[in-house]
């Protein structure tokens, strides 16, 4: 896989089918159904005070139901790029609308805590970046989570302009 | 927060970290008695990085400060982000949940 900057694009290309497969899946990632403690997180308190959260409830957490819900739709709409089945998705590049990067942070954010709060990794999990993918659903959740931060601090770098690529 | 980053921004920043930074706003006499202040709170999952840009965008933070910030949340769990009146407290704590950081409201004591 590679990934850098092209033009108004980010770009990842040489995508292999199994890098592909957890890109198609940021949306998904995202749903917080079944897990309380996850969408606790994604919608956490705001204080301590009873009213303030009542008022919060009823007034900010709609905002940001739909805050959340559109930049995921951004992502998943980028994301059909990749749509195809396994054979189709070898070596297939995915480009990145540069007005797109704050819906891919928000998303890649709102995913990563779903999925760290439903398999409750401890701080040491999340450090070990070298566990192979292979092995459990929680091995490959584990992986998802730190690949999913690996693309965060590469839109974070472009964003900031400290990156880029090699002209064609 | 998570230390992707966080080796090589804690070297760069170690001679820069300082006491406790608290922001205040500069507030009409009438308003200082409304005194609540933007807390956010330590999280092992948001980035670094990502943290630092959060409070560059929200409170306007040039870079250096913002990352002070970051590392105080890191290392003490929580930093006091800014101080005033509740209802900018609220619109700066509604922003960081945009951003889905863990902010709260608290009255100062």
């Amino acid at each position: 896989m590679e990934i850098c900057r092209q033009g108004d694009a980010l770009q990842i290309s040489d995508l292999d089918p199994f890098l592909a497969e957890l890109l198609r899946q940021i949306p998904q990632s995202t749903n917080p159904d079944g897990a309380p403690a996850a969408e606790e997180r994604l919608f956490s308190r705001p204080s301590g005070e009873k009213e303030i959260c009542a008022e919060w409830k009823s007034y900010v957490e709609p905002e940001l139901r739909g805050l959340f819900r559109t930049a995921s739709e951004t992502v998943a709409a980028d994301l059909t790029q990749l749509n195809g089945n396994e054979k189709s998705l070898r070596n297939r590049t995915l480009r990145i609308p540069v007005e797109h990067a704050d819906a891919w942070l928000n998303t890649l954010n709102q995913a990563r805590l779903v999925i760290a709060t439903k398999y409750n990794f401890s701080d040491e999990e999340l450090n070990d970046h070298d566990r192979s993918p292979i092995g459990s659903r929680r091995d490959l959740s584990l992986f998802q989570v730190n690949f999913y931060g690996f693309l965060q601090e590469f839109i974070l770098r472009e964003l900031s302009g400290q990156a880029g690529c090699e002209p064609d | 927060m998570s230390a992707v980053s966080a080796v090589h921004l804690e070297k760069a920043s170690a001679s820069t970290v300082e006491a406790p930074t608290r922001e205040t706003e500069t507030q009409g006499e009438e308003e200082l008695d409304l005194p609540w202040q933007v807390v956010v709170h330590n999280d092992p999952v948001n980035l670094m990085t990502y943290v630092t840009m959060v409070f560059q965008r929200v409170f306007g933070y040039p870079r250096e400060k913002a990352e002070r910030h970051m590392l105080e949340v890191h290392h003490k769990g929580r930093s006091i982000l800014w101080s005033g009146v509740r209802e900018r407290a609220e619109f700066y704590v509604q922003q960081l949940h945009g951003h889905l950081l863990l902010a709260t409201l608290e009255k100062v004591v």
